[in-house]
């Protein structure tokens, strides 16, 4: 399998991420702007840090005159269900070079990890470094883009494209979830238990906990309904 | 000055999570449980991140993250490409947003 092809395979992959993620960085940049940060520093943050939930929520908090240790903090919890993700995301890349792993999982966000493990029908070609780096790369391009544009004032976006492509994004979850739980009932039933869970959960603690928590105990269930195969 | 210190903290309190599994996860032979817990996430996860958060899409109105999400499911259920389910749900908020 050539390189570039892999890559540019990766790159029409990944592009309905990207497509989804530019106008809510657009909206990011322009909320970032009201938080006095210059568009540069906008699309810094996205280059950095590249987690959307927690960067609108640093945003926010620093509109509320909140100090940075409470945000930096707050962007840990945040983010901390991305360490689940990359469990799976690295188990897929187990033979890879350490380079590329370390590499590739700055990457990791809800929608790359979603494309990456449950992609099956829509991956034609094996995953190789390169085809996840086009994936994920393509992603990136529209946050960073997205929030940079943003950051300089382009309000061009009406907040209903901005809600119709957050809507989008939960269709990709949806979309990448319906084709693998009716492969199996074991696997409709962790995401189930993991739904209710979650919801649960959410009216005990944070958003970002619930996530979490919910995520590591649904994936229980999947010790005795998971199949020996792999 | 003191913004760019928030935004180095945030990339690093973002990065070492989703770091950590790359540097240690093949230091191990895993037993069986823990490997159909590993490949259980993915639908664990997903589940967690639809729901409640898809009736969230627009605060005020959780039914238009129910349509949406409807929509992406009865697309997905009869086979459509991933690209037509994300525009089938995208169009139904575009849709309902305009009627309503």
């Amino acid at each position: 399998m050539d390189t570039k092809k892999a890559f540019f395979q990766g790159v029409s992959t990944g592009s309905p991420i990207a497509l989804g993620y530019f106008p809510i960085a657009v909206a990011f940049g322009a909320l970032a702007g009201q938080a006095a940060l210059n568009w540069w520093e906008a699309a810094l943050m996205s280059l950095l840090v590249f987690a959307g939930a927690s960067q609108f929520v640093g945003v926010s908090m620093l509109l509320a005159g909140a100090d940075a240790i409470q945000i930096i903090a707050t962007t840990f919890f945040l983010n901390l269900r991305h360490l689940i993700m990359s469990l799976a995301v690295n188990d897929q890349m187990r033979d890879f070079p350490a380079a590329w792993k370390n590499f590739l999982s700055f990457f990791i966000t809800d929608e790359t990890f979603a494309l990456l493990t449950l992609g099956d029908q829509i991956h034609r070609e094996p995953q190789g470094p390169a085809y996840m780096a086009g994936l994920m790369l393509t992603a990136y391009f529209g946050w960073v883009s997205g929030s940079a544009l943003g950051g300089l004032g382009a309000e061009f976006i009406p907040s209903q494209v901005t809600t119709a492509m957050t809507m989008g994004l939960y269709g990709l979850f949806i979309g990448l979830l319906i084709p693998s739980a009716r492969k199996s009932i074991g696997y409709a039933l962790i995401a189930g238990a993991s739904m209710l869970l979650n919801w649960g959960l959410g009216h005990l603690m944070d958003a970002g906990w619930a996530i979490v928590l919910a995520t590591v105990l649904a994936a229980v269930l999947g010790i005795p309904l998971m199949g020996e195969e792999l | 000055m003191n913004i760019l210190w928030i935004i180095g903290g945030m990339a690093l309190v973002t990065y070492i999570p989703r770091l950590l599994p790359a540097l240690f996860l093949d230091r191990f032979q895993f037993p069986g449980w823990f490997r159909k817990w590993l490949r259980s996430i993915p639908y664990a996860a997903l589940g967690a991140l639809i729901f409640p958060g898809v009736l969230l899409v627009d605060r005020d109105q959780p039914l238009l993250g129910l349509m949406g999400g409807l929509v992406a499911a009865g697309l997905s259920f009869l086979n459509l490409h991933i690209t037509l389910v994300m525009a089938g749900s995208i169009l139904t908020v575009i849709l309902v947003q305009f009627l309503m």
